[in-house]
């Protein structure tokens, strides 16, 4: 099995005709994922690679029967695109878009949560989310993931997701889902949803997690694996050596006033009985021993 | 981006929040002549972006015209824990009764807007929060409601600030959220927020970090961008569209993806050397921007070798590999470079770089192998 999403999930691409989305919504199908339209106000009736093409989310629902949206509007159109998802209907929003203000964040996290319960936001600022063989939304390269299980992923990281994915398949691992948070102020999904999603999962046996410096994630997280998680974890957590005060690329990953340590973060996971790879080879390599033991 | 403490002042201004008359200049005589015109006495402020600029000497009373001159000349230039003031703020001098606190900022793990208050103001925040955490009355607001009159009210009197301060500080802070919100500031801080002895709540100082993505729907953010202080290697990034951040190191980190560059730099550390930079060149790796990675990697002194960390996702090892070729033929670079390059279509990018190997430009296939030899190059 996989969480979030599979081979019934069917995706609309919300900016489909852009750049980025025109690159990546048939790169998604080719990989197998059920990608059944996109919406672009301006351009209905059209098709990008032949993927059809319609007005609006709440068009691309009554003809195609999508649950899940993708995002690709550039930034200022997110908190748009969100709503509209959600008032249509979708159950599943991954949005890609890097360089959303905070403020329109925190704004739709709170409108979702109150008007919109049955909506799961994944982002913004994120990768996306891939079960391997089944469902690969986002930009996530297919190819470097191997499919099946037993491990689950959750990042708050990128680049540092796919190293991931690539040396457990190199290891010939492979994974249930691998979700990518997004390393934003206020990600839609935490790592504590993926960790409760994972743990319910009755292919996913053990849960590979990486986090990175700033605000308390990481911490809440390992109080949620002390008390809830039966599934072995390992955890990596980037920006051992970052100063204080400087945003390290993304624009959540800062140390500020003493919070959102790296050492903080690796001494409650560890206190919540995760195992710690201290770089990312060695995390993959501490994953290996704890498959194998499986 | 933090602002300057007048530029913040402004910004409180345009949202109705008193703050004193004055002005920012650049010299003595523009110090004096604002002062004259203020009427005496004024304050003389250091414009510098780092906390203890009053101890510092940074921060002084005028009297007069001879002594607004004086502080002037003495203040400006001066450095300030590595800050060289070069902008002084002049304003009328206040009375104070009372120094209080106020802020709004986002609480990520509530992913609601925090608003703190406290009667215990003009001092450090954190010093008030971990000896007498009590004394800072806190509220949460949902950003899909916003802050009604009456929360606000019943925040400000849970303060317990002077009752003459009341009506004062419910309208100051229901200002200050709506230039935090739609100014789209990370933080805005107002420390002291005075009573002064005829009953009038003004703010004195202005702290703001405005959230760099919200550009886009504030054209006033790019004047606020120009008088940013960087330094020179932060600067030429940013010019280059580049995510840099400085360090004290000497092994020049390049990587693609802010978690990869972060964990990239904490590798080099924990094998024994210490990184020069973060820089994340994105997911694209091409020529132009390789190019430019290295241009500002090289404008370090302090580099003794370069460590270049790739991993292909969507991007092919051999693309990567022929940006990474293009580019070393336009810079000149002085210092060896170590590369690593993993993922999709690694081999054939390997390929592409074997005949430019020398010990200018070495390979090594893991990210820690490549770590150590960058390390050994550089000491």
């Amino acid at each position: 099995m996989s969480i979030f999403v599979d081979e019934h999930t069917r995706v609309v691409y919300q900016g489909l005709t852009g750049g980025q989305g025109s690159f990546y919504g048939p790169l998604n199908r080719d990989y197998g994922t059920q990608v059944v339209g996109g919406t672009n106000p301006k351009k209905a009736g059209t098709d990008v690679a032949g993927i059809p093409v319609f007005a609006t989310v709440a068009d691309a629902i009554a003809a195609t029967g999508a649950t899940a949206s993708c995002i690709f509007i550039p930034a200022p159109g997110v908190r748009g695109a969100v709503i509209e998802a959600a008032e249509a209907g979708i159950e599943f929003i991954a949005c890609i878009t890097e360089g959303v203000p905070a403020h329109d964040e925190a704004w739709f996290y709170n409108l979702l949560r109150r008007d919109f319960p049955n909506t799961r936001l994944l982002g913004p600022n994120c990768p996306g989310i891939i079960s391997p063989g089944k469902c690969n939304i986002g930009i996530t390269a297919g190819h470097i993931a191997k499919e099946g299980g037993p491990v689950g992923i959750v990042s708050r990281s990128g680049t540092l997701t796919y190293q991931a994915l690539y040396e457990l398949k190199q290891k010939d691992i492979g994974v249930t889902t691998c979700v990518g948070i997004g390393g934003d102020p206020v990600p839609g999904t935490s790592f504590i949803d993926c960790l409760r999603a994972f743990e319910a999962d009755p292919e996913t046996l053990a849960v590979m997690m990486i986090g990175e410096i700033g605000g308390s994630a990481e911490e809440e997280a390992a109080a949620f694996m002390k008390e809830h998680m039966t599934k072995p974890v390992v955890a990596y957590v980037a920006g051992v050596t970052a100063p204080p005060g400087k945003k390290m690329g993304h624009a959540g990953a800062i140390v500020s006033g003493g919070k959102g340590t790296a050492e903080a973060k690796i001494a409650a996971l560890r206190e919540a009985g995760a195992q710690i790879g201290l770089n990312p080879t060695e995390a993959g390599e501490l994953m290996a021993a704890v498959v194998a033991k499986l | 981006m933090d602002l300057f403490e007048y530029q913040g002042k402004l910004l409180f201004a345009r949202y109705g929040i008193p703050v004193s008359a004055g002005a920012a200049v650049t010299t003595v005589e523009q110090a004096v002549e604002a002062a004259d015109s203020l009427g005496y006495p004024v304050v003389v402020k250091a414009q510098v972006q780092v906390g203890g600029r009053g101890k510092a000497g940074g921060i002084k009373l005028a009297a007069d015209t001879t002594e607004a001159r004086t502080h002037a000349e003495a203040i400006l230039g001066m450095d300030i824990k590595g800050h060289t003031v070069e902008v002084l703020w002049i304003e009328k001098a206040s009375d104070i009764a009372e120094e209080y606190y106020a802020s709004f900022t986002l609480d990520r793990a509530a992913k609601l807007h925090l608003g703190m208050l406290s009667a215990q103001g003009g001092v450090e925040i954190e010093q008030v929060a971990e000896e007498n955490p009590d004394a800072i009355s806190r509220i949460h607001v949902d950003p899909v409601d916003g802050l009604s009159e009456e929360r606000c009210r019943e925040w400000v009197e849970a303060a317990h600030l002077d009752p003459k301060a009341t009506e004062g500080a419910v309208e100051v802070l229901l200002n200050l959220y709506r230039a935090y919100t739609e100014g789209d500031a990370d933080l805005v801080e107002i420390n002291p927020l005075i009573l002064t002895p005829e009953g009038r709540v003004h703010a004195l100082d202005a702290k703001v970090s405005l959230d760099d993505n919200a550009v886009f729907r504030h054209p006033d953010y790019a004047e606020y961008d120009a008088t940013q202080v960087r330094d020179t290697r932060e600067r030429f990034a940013h010019e280059r569209g580049l995510q840099y951040v400085g360090l004290e190191g000497s092994v020049g980190v390049i990587a693609n993806g802010a978690g990869l560059a972060m964990s990239t730099v904490d590798i080099v550390n924990q094998v024994g050397g210490a990184a020069a930079n973060f820089l994340d060149i994105g997911g694209g790796a091409n020529a132009e921007v390789m190019t430019g990675a290295l241009e500002v990697i090289t404008s370090d002194a302090n580099v003794r070798s370069i460590f270049i960390n790739i991993f292909g996702g969507i991007t092919k090892g051999e693309e990567v590999a022929n940006g990474i070729v293009q580019a070393l033929e336009r810079v000149q670079i002085g210092a060896p470079i170590v590369i690593r390059l993993d993922g999709t279509n690694a081999d054939e990018g390997r390929k592409i770089l074997e005949p430019h190997l020398s010990d200018k430009l070495q390979m090594r296939p893991t990210m820690l192998e490549a770590a150590r030899r960058a390390v050994e190059l550089a000491k």
